[in-house]
């Protein structure tokens, strides 16, 4: 199934904590239900995403790693 | 209602602010409330003429950590006082200047970065805190 993705979110080359702060600014500007694809080459976003999506209530629909770029899709709550 | 954290910010070496600026912008990440209270060295660093130099680091770096904190600012770090833009823009931070620390430093609020949002006592500080946790840095 392809996700149909509304924004996405560029932080490569980003480090700690400026993924999830571009996230969190992206996420307030799409809809609920929306969703927000994140690119990320932070090793401790794996952890940040997982308890950023539990704490905010936005889902993490899916997560992949290719190479050294972390990807992430959530959904706004 | 969410307890906020809430930060004292003494040292104005570049290390220390910096991690101050990811604990804040991570807390904004979360939705946590983020008080933060400027005292001596850390209030000078956030004078509008001085916020973008180079404040060195604690002394425990030392020229390796030197070396180290520089690659990292060449790779594309956001400097501190960026860090603290990008979390303001989040919301729920609020930045106060001690106004002790404004009087020994000789420091008006037209002084300081606009990042600053005014100037309060510590008990102010300690109201507006609620039973949060604080953290000295």
């Amino acid at each position: 199934m392809t996700l149909l993705i509304t924004q996405q979110v560029d932080a490569r080359g980003l480090s700690c904590p400026m993924p999830i702060v571009k996230t969190a600014q992206a996420m307030k500007s799409i809809s609920s239900g929306s969703l927000l694809e994140v690119l990320a080459t932070d090793p401790g976003s794996v952890k940040d995403f997982e308890a950023w999506s539990r704490t905010t209530g936005n889902e993490l629909v899916e997560r992949s790693v290719e190479g050294a770029v972390y990807r992430f899709v959530l959904r706004r709550k | 209602m969410v307890e906020p954290l809430n930060l004292i910010l003494f040292s104005g070496t570049d290390d220390k602010l910096q991690a101050a600026a990811v604990l804040t912008a991570g807390a904004a990440a979360v939705g946590t409330p983020v008080n933060v209270f400027l005292q001596y060295w850390a209030l000078d660093a956030f004078r509008a003429d001085r916020i973008e130099r180079d404040h060195g680091l604690a002394p425990e770096a030392g020229p390796q950590g030197r070396a180290l904190v520089d690659s990292l600012r060449f790779a594309g770090q956001a400097s501190w006082s960026d860090t603290f833009r990008q979390a303001k823009e989040l919301g729920g931070i609020d930045i106060q200047a001690c106004s002790l620390s404004m009087d020994l430093l000789h420091i008006q609020q037209t002084d300081l970065d606009p990042l600053v949002d005014g100037v309060e006592g510590i008990t102010a500080f300690h109201i507006n805190a609620g039973d949060g946790q604080v953290v000295f840095i």
